[in-house]
């Protein structure tokens, strides 16, 4: 916004907060940081995500940490509200693992809950403001800084992989490899229960080979994609949102640039934001009843941007609200889709 | 959109945390939740027995309550039988008495009467002899007129 020296084009803007922080060789062959995605592409496989890895690793020990300290203390008596909750949310993935797993697994139940919390904290960093990180990481020397690791098809297909790994595992053990083969082999189309004769079953069989790897290599793709696609559209659609009203785009109100000119003053953003969260906290102290917290604020966001911004701080209300729900859905799909495949593959067809 | 090698620590990071869960989560949190729930099951059954052990009692204390009214009703109705055999007791034993009390009465009158009538009788004699004696001016031997004296002392 105002704290770069030219203010970004739209394209720059929706770009930069698109680009991973991305480490790797550079051309020249020393290692470091990529500035832009030319050079990050030019970067190769064997380059990494900082962001993605870091935000991963921050929001797993999150879960580790969370559910471990509850798993401890748990007893059997009267557990406290945060246990209450912890242990409803195990419950639930409990019984979901139960009634969609029919087979014995001690990996499955726990495999399901890292999956379902871990993408369920990494969804919700969709829900922090688009521009906050990026701009606390730049303001800290930080270029890029892309926060949430399900909008990285890298960390959605990396987890999809090891479930991909563990559907072969799966399989193998619960069918053999001579059954595993056989269920690639002889499906759909069984050539001696159709009764073909000898001559074309080689043929068959091919067919069947290309048709059932094809539907196995779909398992992971379309895991992964799945999540990947849902939340890189919802951010988008959060950039979107920011950009159009609030951000570089030059449409914040034209009576602010008359009063500071081209550049808006970075206290003028930090008073607007201290007014905001004071109206709030008045509101929540009970110094404010509910209807003058919402003209206030109403009054807050036309002083801060105009109608534009208002108009984007309701959008962008709207859409978080509706993306609560997709966030949780995408993060319970993943969860389900792993524990049915894995269900799928212990079983004999 | 690169596609690098983060994918591939992506996944060796969620191997480490399922590891993890696996390790350090989940069996505790299981142990408990099913602890507590067996724990609720036992409190349920314990609270249903109590119901039933409860209905069994009012069901004896009402059997109690009835053998007891029985019972005070069995001890009323033996005092108050009780009560009229002492009354008709009392009462023959004071009807009794006073029929002996008449008897001693009616015997004493008798026995003072006959008494009177005996004194009389010998007093009766002599006035006689006396009498007579008056009347003819002369000795009458008592004697001699036993069988008429006697005569008339009896019809006293």
């Amino acid at each position: 916004m105002s704290s770069g020296s030219e203010a970004p084009t739209s394209g720059e803007y929706i770009q930069h907060h698109l680009q991973n922080l991305t480490f790797g060789q550079h051309a020249d062959g020393s290692w470091g940081i990529a500035h832009g995605a030319q050079e990050a592409a030019a970067m190769g496989f064997w380059s990494f995500h900082v962001d993605t890895l870091a935000w991963s690793l921050i929001l797993g020990f999150t879960f580790f940490f969370l559910f471990r300290n509850v798993a401890k203390k748990a007893n059997s008596g009267v557990p406290s509200r945060f246990q209450a909750m912890i242990e409803s949310v195990v419950e639930f993935v409990d019984t979901s693992v139960k009634e969609s797993f029919h087979g014995t697994s001690r990996l499955i139940a726990p495999l399901a809950l890292t999956l379902f919390v871990w993408v369920f904290f990494m969804n919700l960093m969709d829900l922090i403001p688009v521009d906050w990180l990026p701009t606390v990481a730049k303001a800290s020397g930080v270029p890029y800084q892309k926060v949430v690791p399900s909008t990285d098809v890298n960390a959605t297909l990396g987890m999809a992989i090891t479930v991909f790994v563990l559907i072969l595992i799966y399989s193998i053990r619960y069918k053999g490899v001579k059954g595993f083969l056989a269920e690639l082999i002889f499906n759909p189309l069984n050539p001696k229960q159709l009764g073909m004769p000898k001559v074309v079953w080689p043929l068959v069989m091919a067919f069947n080979l290309i048709l059932e790897t094809v539907s196995l290599l779909a398992k992971p793709v379309s895991l992964g994609l799945r999540l990947f696609g849902n939340m890189y559209a919802g951010e988008l659609i959060f950039i979107l949102i920011a950009l159009v009203f609030t951000a570089g785009s030059g449409l914040v109100g034209a009576g602010l640039s008359s009063v500071f000119g081209e550049h808006i003053p970075w206290w003028f953003w930090t008073v607007a934001v201290i007014a905001v969260f004071a109206t709030l906290g008045a509101n929540l102290k009970g110094k404010l009843d509910n209807k003058k917290t919402l003209w206030l604020l109403l009054g807050e966001m036309m002083v801060i941007g105009g109608l534009a911004f208002l108009g984007g701080q309701i959008m962008h209300f709207g859409w978080a609200v509706f993306h609560i729900l997709v966030i949780t859905l995408q993060a319970f799909i993943f969860m389900m889709l792993t524990i049915v495949y894995l269900s799928m593959a212990s079983e004999h067809h | 959109m690169n596609m690098n090698a983060t994918l591939i620590l992506q996944s060796i990071a969620m191997m480490v945390f399922v590891w993890f869960c696996m390790k350090f989560i989940w069996p505790p949190l299981l142990k408990a939740t099913d602890e507590r729930r067996a724990k609720i099951a036992d409190g349920l059954a314990a609270s249903d027995r109590a119901e039933k052990a409860l209905a069994e009692a009012n069901v004896e204390v009402e059997q109690q309550i009835k053998a007891a009214r029985d019972k005070a009703g069995e001890i009323v109705d033996q005092a108050n039988q009780r009560h009229s055999q002492i009354l008709d007791q009392a009462k023959d034993d004071a009807v009794g008495e006073r029929q002996r009390q008449v008897a001693a009465g009616e015997a004493e009158i008798t026995q003072s009467a006959n008494q009177a009538r005996e004194e009389l009788r010998a007093t009766v004699a002599s006035l006689a002899v006396l009498g007579a004696r008056q009347i003819l001016e002369k000795e009458v031997d008592e004697n001699t007129h036993r069988e008429l004296l006697d005569k008339l002392i009896a019809e006293i």
